[in-house]
This record gives C-alpha cells, structure tokens and sequence, in this order.
C-alpha cells in the first residue's frame, strides 16, 4: 500500500466494536471490514465513513491514517483491508484516539510483513534447536510433566506468572480459564502477577479500608473543584481521560456541567495539583491551559507518606474536616490522627517542597467553599504510589486524608482512584492458599520445577530482574541438556527425562505462553501460541468500570487461540490422562473446561456458571450481578457498554453504576475504615543504594510507546515502525548540567548501574531535569530499567520499582543523533 | 543543474541510519527497524514554484498551498543542513500543516524548529523530516518533497511523502 492514500471502506464493509486494549481508558473503535479487491467511493453515499472525500474534510471530522490500516488473511485464505477510526459515540474519548489506540491495526498480524514474528504454532525445544510442533505433542508433554510433578512433589512446585487484568493478554475469559486452572485444578499457590513478584493486589490497603480503587466515572473529572494527581502522569499513560476528561475542567469548559449538577453550589473552573518529583508533559499541558490553577509539588523521592500526613495533620488542625460524615460513616479517625501527626513546617522538611505551597495545595483541594461547603476533589494516583516507597503506607495515609475531606463515598467530582495501566478484568477463584510467596525469590532460591510464564515478561520488567535472568537461564540450562542427550526419546520418555532434570538435578522447566517469543525464549522449553484482541472476541473493565466487548473480526496466525481456551486445553489433557489411569478423583479436579469458545469461558466465570465446580465462590469485578451481561447484550451496548456493577437489564439494555460507596463501604460493617500510617523513612534496601550511588533513576511510561512495546520488540515493521524510529531504546532523561559533567549528550549510550546489575539507555537532555535525578523508561525493550531495582517490597510483596539509585556512564557516542529528536517533550503555549 | 531529491532517497537515508544504529549499539534489540513502508506513489503531484532560496531567511517561516489550494504547507530555512534539505545549504524542508491526528493547524515554533498543535499538543520536529516528539499525532508530519534548481535559484515542489490529514489521497 502507497503511503500517501487509503483505502476507503466500501457501504457494505463489516464494522465491529473494538475497544483499544493498550491503556485503562479503553478507547472506542470501530472496525471496518472487507475483501482486499474492493474499495469505496469518495462521495458520502460511497464509503462507509459517509464523508465526502472528494474534497479537503475540515478539523475534527475522522482520524483516518496508514496508522490505522492494514491488510490481513483468514484462515481460509481470504484477504481482506481493514480501517480502525474512533467511535465519535463513545463516551470515554468521543472520537479521539491516541498514538496507541491509533496503530492497533498496524500491529494486527498482517498478510504479508510479518509472516514469522508472532508464535503461529507450538514451538519445542529440542536441547539445540527450535522445532514447530502442534498443539496435541505440546499439551502431551506440558501436561505429562506437571503431572508428574504434581502427583509426586505436590503443587507448590508447579509456578506462574501470569496476567490478572484486562485488554490485549487479559480479559475477564482469560483471567478466569487461567485461575481456574491454577488455583481450582492444580491449586498450586505458587502463582505471581505479570508485573510484580506475587499474587497480590497493588491497592491492598485502600480495600482494607473499605475503598475499592475504581470507584467513581470520568465524568467525576469533569466536575471536581480540584484534582489532586500522584505520582502520575495522564497525558502519557491515560492520554484520552485527560484530554477529554480533565482539561475540559481546568479551561471551564464543563462549567455548563458544574452548574446544572451542583445548582446553587458555587462552582468554578477546576484546578489540578501534582504530586510529582518530575516536571512531566501532564504539568506543562495544563501549565499552557490556565497556569494559575496549576500547582506542582515537586517531592523529594519516597516522601509521600509524610506530604500527606502533613496535609492531614494540617487540616483536621483548619477544620477542614466533615466531622458528620466521620462521625456516620467513619471509624478509626482519632487513632489515625494521632499517629500520622507531623508538622507542616516537617512535612516541607522531608518532602522538599515549602510551607507555602503546601498551603496552597490545602487551601485548593480541602479549605470549605465560599458559600461554606466542602470541595469536590478527585484523588487520581498511579505508579508513583502503586511503585512507590511502602505501596501500603502511603495509600493508608492518603486514604486517610481523603476520607476525612468526604472525598469519597458517593459525591459527584470525588472519588480517590487508581489510573491504571491495563484495562481490568478480573474474574477467579480464590488462590489457593492466601499466602503472598516472593515468587522470584523462591525460584532464585532453587525451588519450582516448571515455570510458565504467561502472557508476561519478567526477565524485562521485574525488579532484581538481573539475578532473576541469570538464576532461570542456568536452571533451564540443565533441562535443556538433558533434553539433548535423550537421543531418539518418545513424549512419554522425554517427561521422564524432564522430571528427572528438575526433581534430581536443580533445572526448571519453563514455558512461555504468549503472542510473541519474547526474551523468555532464551529460557524456554516449549513456546505456546495466545491471540489477542480481534482475533478473539474478550471482555474487559476500563478505569471507570465500563464493561465493553471487542469483538473478533480477523483469524488469528495458524493454531494461535484464546488462553482462556489454551488453559481448558491443558485441563482438559490432564483430565483425560486422570481417567486413564482410573483416577477419578484428580480428574474431577480438572471439570468444567468443555469450552468451545471464548463465550463459553465468559459465561463459566463472569456470569457464574461455573461457580458449582469451584467451590461456590468466584472473585469477579462483575459482583453478583455478571449473570446479567451476555454477549448479545454486550454487543447492542456497543462502545458506551455498562459501568460495573450492573443493576438491571432493562428494555433490552444493560443498566450499571456510575459511582461507588453512595451508601455504605465494602467492609464488613459498612464504615471507612482510618488507618494509621506514621513516616518511617525509605525502604532499608533502598536507603542502602541511595547511601551509596548518586543519581536517583525515576522511571515511568512514554506517550507514543505505552503498552504496545511488545508489538514493537517483535514486529515493529510497516506502519509500526514510526513508534520503534521514535524511541528505539528507553530514554533516560537528564538535567543539562549532570550531563555535561558527565561528557554527555543527547543520543549518546549511557550505562546505569549498581549492586543490582546494570542496563543501558539513550541520553535525552532535558531543563527541567533536577540535579542527581533521572528518569528512564520503564518496560523498553531495549534498555531494561528492572535491572537496576532491589528487591526491596511492602508488607504484601509489592516492589518499590521507583526506588533505584545507580550511578551513570557514558558508553559511546550514540547514532542516534540523526534519526532521533531529542528536543523537548514540554508543550507551552 | 538541478537537484532532486526523490523519496526514495529519503527513506534510504533514513531506514539505513536506522539500521546501523540497530546494529552498532542494540544489544538488547531483537534486529532493527525495517524500512519504512512502501512509498511507490504514482499520483499525479504538479510541480509548483514556491519561493527563490535567496528569498528565504533562516526561520522565517513561508506559506503556501500543495498540492492544491486546499492544503496549507510552510517551507522554512532551518538554517543547518537536514535530512531531505533541498536548496544551496540543503537546510530547505516543508511540510504540511495540518496536524496528522484531528487536523488542526500546526504552528511553526522558531527557537524549538518544531511544529506545534494547540488542539491536543501534539509536536512535530521540523529537522528530523516531522517525526513526532511528543503527542497523539499517530504519524509524522506530511513531509512535502522540494527540489532546488541552482539555475534559477528556484525551490518547488513536487510531491508529498505521507498521508495528508482529512483526504483519502493526497490528490483530491
């Protein structure tokens, strides 16, 4: 295809909803369809955009580029265009699309560029060699050795790492086929999440205490006196929320809104405070659109804690409290009060940032109206407090601070949330046994024996991930030899050969199930291929709970499939080997998987099904009420969907929730519960990198490079290759004077490195850097930023990834130079 | 004598230094960056005179219509030599203006040689043949192909490498 046309779809062409399966916000697309040899007219009555393209369109009328198109094959042989444009009816990004959202058509599995990237069938190591295999050889000898493993050495050896959320690798099908086979199945407790060293929740202490993290709606932002964000970064990580969401409520636009929810209630237009050690592109954005309703907090790293017990301290002092609301729905308030005590004139000590300012932020986000009612603040944070220093701590004392300002519980403009990285999807049994194993370090410490990585990457983004490399590569080493010397071995022998290697000999048998080989294949044994959004039909949650279905439109490559139909596959196999042998018993533990399609697996766990062969309880987003979506009602709903919980089916249509906690809590007793949360400093194993290396290496997400690196990494060609052009290697930026100290310029390789380990990036100067601090992309394919963290965690085994300190190196003069801009990435006006 | 510079050209000179970056300094990279997409476009692009190069002062922006009088296009002098620079120190480059996502009218920032979009911030650089530096924009600005004939001091153009915002082909 010519770069400089499209083309069109035809009136007839096939359109299905699709939403972006990239970011939490969840973009509305649709997807138009048809044969390769035909291509619609310009005139409106021609296409089925229905735009008259025989002249210039104006601003705002489509976003329709090569991004957004491609040809693909189905399996029986047909070709066919495909065009991917916003949906102007959707709710959440009203016909905008972001850089991501905008290329998913550029990272489907085309016709003709990438006929070997992408996993088309199982492929089997051999000891030397990769061999392509079908899938009932490869479930032989997957499931042949957890058998084995678990009938002789029992479940706790049989490990995973796997995704729990939503989007592309998520959904609510697959996270319950793949729960259902770990933890109801083969019950192994030895499970950690995609992007974090266990199984745990990142907002642990926000749900002790009574909040689930998605419990208000976009148009809460709208509507807010005053946004507080943290440790977050929207333009770059949730780009649509804000542009569509936020900024309408900083430059007035949605005072019209204000005035027809509030009536009397004096409104005006909305102002944003960041939580933010980093002057990030979300801040000079909102700086260009009303700079006086803009306030930065620039904190020191890890000093969370204390900026917010001191703002809590402060205005229970002011009496900028709802002691009625405390007093009804509230209990803990005195012992959190007395325990987060810090002064302000400490606060600006610890935090670094000044009484004034500290002031201001109070006076915008909590002191009383004029006309003497509360304000409206939304508390927005992501990975700075997810990531943080003490995960656990800091959101007690947020919450804290919240609860006792009525900033969550039902009013409209409120809510205290999590942005998100994924859509959310989450639908289980219960784990097994509770416990929160530090997944890496039992694997470091030589223990499981098959490890199956699924739909996850840890050797390029968990924390300590250097060690966590070298420890897998030398186990799967030993399995691999092993596997080579078994000259002329059958299935049922080669098991044997495995089980040998990692009951006797300290080998690790490892699996990667995914869309691409990944890093893991360096690991790995057997390689299984999943697909993904558009290839399947899959259900996902957005940040405001909104439910949509993408809908299949496309086959995927070879025998790739579902996970959620993979996990039934690998249950299914197990199960028949059970009844082989006469034993009934186990193979009742693998029932409940006849599933012939992705639906079927929806069915089994969202809409609770399949509850009787779990044990009754089922941990679903979808509550009680998931009974009610079907996928035919999903489709009629279109892109708008429904907002978790759903209420009622009514007239055909889906009737949801667009605001949580309007009544009562999620704990038992129905009451927000304080918690105290006194600062106690950085994290030990953080406080020791930071004694002894200079520069603080913040990290965090690119715009135009978020969630999709894994296309890049693997395929990255056609119309995929701007993004890979853009940022070929993780950007490590850096203050104009460190980098001249240092020999430095943009575009040169620069190596970061401590007792951890040590990675490499691209230089990217930038003013607005502050002295001894960097910021590196996170999850870069090339330029791996896990390496460099400890394994420092929280009480609940969450890393403090943001917690790195290293020193820097310049390696070479990088070519990147000439085909890399390096200037800066701050908008003003 | 006259100076073209062709698409292809472009892309060679881009793509290659693509892929020896790749090979020189990723090691982590799984290969590097193939060329960029097929450019074999036969549309009818005119040619069009738009400025003599002695005319034109280094980050003075200057308007004018291509291919037709319904896409606006700024050509400016960077002042150092760029990829696909066309004139006697090859730092001539133009593009069009309407930003590659909604369509809204870029403007040129001179001390940042970028583009800019007020609509959704999205920006462009103009020594870098409109690479996005930062935004929603999900392809680089529509760079429009110039040729310099040093006879008469002359810069036209000739064609148009990217999809120009709002059309389905750059020519109506």
């Amino acid at each position: 295809m010519s770069n400089d046309r499209l083309v069109l779809p035809p009136v007839d062409a096939h359109k299905t909803n699709l939403t972006c399966h990239f970011c939490i916000v969840g973009c509305g697309y649709h997807v138009y369809k048809w044969p390769e040899n035909k291509e619609g007219g310009k005139a409106p009555n021609q296409n089925s955009l229905k735009l008259d393209f025989r002249k210039q369109l104006p601003a705002f009328s489509v976003i329709a580029t090569k991004a957004q198109q491609t040809v693909v094959a189905d399996k029986d042989g047909s070709r066919h265009n495909v065009l991917v444009v916003p949906d102007k009816e959707c709710v959440v990004n009203e016909g905008g699309g972001s850089w991501r959202g905008l290329h998913m058509a550029s990272y489907m599995y085309n016709a003709d560029n990438q006929p070997n990237a992408r996993l088309a069938h199982p492929r089997m190591h051999t000891g030397d060699q990769w061999l392509e295999t079908d899938w009932k050889q490869a479930l032989a000898l997957y499931a042949g050795v957890t058998k084995k493993i678990l009938d002789t050495k029992g479940p706790r050896e049989i490990a995973f790492d796997t995704f729990d959320h939503g989007g592309a690798g998520g959904g609510f099908e697959n996270t319950w086929g793949t729960g259902k086979l770990m933890f109801t199945a083969l019950q192994t407790p030895l499970v950690r999440i995609h992007n974090r060293p266990s199984y745990n929740s990142e907002c642990h202490a926000t749900r002790d205490m009574g909040i689930m993290e998605l419990n208000n709606s976009y148009e809460d932002a709208e509507v807010a006196d005053c946004i507080m964000s943290i440790g977050n970064n929207p333009y770059e990580a949730q780009t649509n929320y804000f542009l569509y969401h936020w900024l309408p409520n900083l430059n007035g636009g949605s005072m019209d809104k204000k005035k027809k929810w509030f009536g009397n209630e004096s409104v005006s237009e909305g102002r944003i405070i960041y939580v933010d050690p980093r002057k990030t592109t979300s801040i000079s954005i909102s700086e260009s659109a009303a700079a006086d309703r803009v306030l930065h907090l620039d904190i020191q790293p890890g000093t969370d804690v204390a900026l917010f017990n001191g703002l809590f301290t402060y205005v229970v002092a002011q009496g900028w409290i709802d002691r009625s609301f405390i007093a009804k729905r509230t209990k803990g308030f005195d012992e959190a009060v007395a325990a987060n005590k810090i002064s302000l004139e400490e606060c600006s000590k610890i935090t670094g940032v000044s009484v004034a300012k500290l002031k201001q932020a109070a006076e915008w986000a909590y002191k009383p109206k004029a006309d003497g009612k509360m304000k409206r603040t939304m508390h927005a944070y992501e990975k700075g407090i997810i990531w943080g220093n003490d995960n656990y701590a800091i959101q007690s004392s947020l919450l804290d601070l919240v609860i006792a300002t009525h900033n969550v519980g039902g009013r409209r403009g409120t809510g205290c949330v999590r942005m998100g990285g994924h859509q959310e999807g989450y639908a289980r049994p219960p784990h097994p046994t509770g416990e929160k194993l530090y997944n890496d370090q039992e694997i470091i410490a030589g223990k499981g024996m098959v490890y199956t990585a699924w739909g996850a990457n840890p050797f390029q983004s968990t924390c300590n991930a250097e060690q966590f490399r070298e420890v897998v590569l030398r186990r799967s080493q030993i399995v691999k030899e092993a596997m080579q010397k078994s000259r002329g071995a059958t299935t049922e022998q080669m098991v044997d050969v495995i089980y040998d290697a990692v009951a006797n000999k300290g080998g690790l048998f490892v699996v990667a199930i995914n869309l691409y080989p990944t890093m893991l294949e360096q690991a790995a044994h057997l390689l299984l291929p999943a697909a993904h959004p558009g290839e399947i039909n899959l259900t996902s949650m957005n940040g405001e709970r909104r439910l949509r279905l993408s809908q299949k439109f496309m086959d995927a490559p070879g025998s790739a499939k579902a996970d959620s139909l993979i996990a039934a596959d690998i249950a299914n196999t197990l199960k028949a080997m059970y009844t082989a042998e006469g034993n009934a018993k186990m193979a009742d533990r693998f029932k409940g998987f006849e599933w012939k399609t992705e639906e079927d697996a929806f069915n089994d766990g969202f809409r609770m099904q399949g509850a009787k062969d779990v044990g009754g309880v089922i941990h679903s987003q979808g509550g009680d009420t998931g009974n009610l979506a079907t996928y035919a009602l999903l489709v009629a709903a279109g892109n708008n969907g429904v907002q978790l919980p759903i209420k009622e089916v009514k007239n055909g249509k889906l009737i949801g929730t667009d605001m949580l906690y309007t009544d009562k809590f999620g704990t038992d007793d129905g009451l927000a519960h304080f918690q105290p949360s006194p600062w106690k400093g950085l994290l030990p194993a953080v406080q020791g990198q930071k004694d002894k290396y200079r520069f603080w290496i913040n990290s965090g997400r690119v715009n135009e490079a978020w969630q999709t690196m894994y296309h890049e990494q693997a395929a990255g060609n056609g119309n995929a290759a701007e993004t890979k052009e853009r940022w070929p290697m993780a950007p490590l930026e850096i203050s104009p004077q460190d980098a001249h100290e240092l020999g430095i310029a943009s575009g040169d390789i620069v190596e970061v490195f401590n007792d951890y380990g040590s990675t490499y990036s691209m230089a990217y100067i930038v003013p607005t850097m502050k002295r001894n601090q960097v910021f590196m992309q996170f999850g870069h394919f090339n330029g791996v930023m896990g390496d460099v963290t400890t394994e420092a965690v929280d009480r609940n085994v969450i890393p403090y990834y943001k917690g790195a300190w290293a020193s820097l190196r310049k390696v070479s003069s990088g070519e990147y130079k000439t085909t890399v801009s390096f200037k800066s990435r701050l908008y003003t006006a | 004598m006259s100076e073209t510079v062709s698409r292809r050209d472009f892309f060679k000179i881009s793509g290659g230094a693509v892929a020896g970056v790749g090979l020189a300094v990723s090691g982590v990279a799984s290969g590097a960056a193939e060329a960029a997409v097929n450019t074999s476009a036969n549309l009818p692009y005119p040619h069009k005179a738009i400025a003599l190069a002695k005319g034109m002062k280094v980050n003075d922006p200057l308007s004018f219509a291509y291919p037709d009088e319904a896409s606006p296009c700024i050509a400016v002098r960077t002042g150092n030599p760029v990829a696909g620079g066309v004139g006697p120190n090859k730092d001539i480059i133009a593009y069009s203006v309407q930003c590659t996502h909604q369509g809204c009218p870029v403007s040129y920032d001179s001390a940042a040689k970028s583009f800019k979009c007020p609509c959704h911030f999205s920006m462009f650089d103009a020594e870098k043949q409109g690479q996005v530096i930062c935004g929603q924009a999900p392809t680089k600005l529509p760079q429009i192909v110039l040729e310099y004939d040093a006879k008469t001091d002359s810069v036209s153009a000739v064609s148009v490498i990217g999809l120009i915002f709002g059309r389905q082909a750059n020519i109506l």
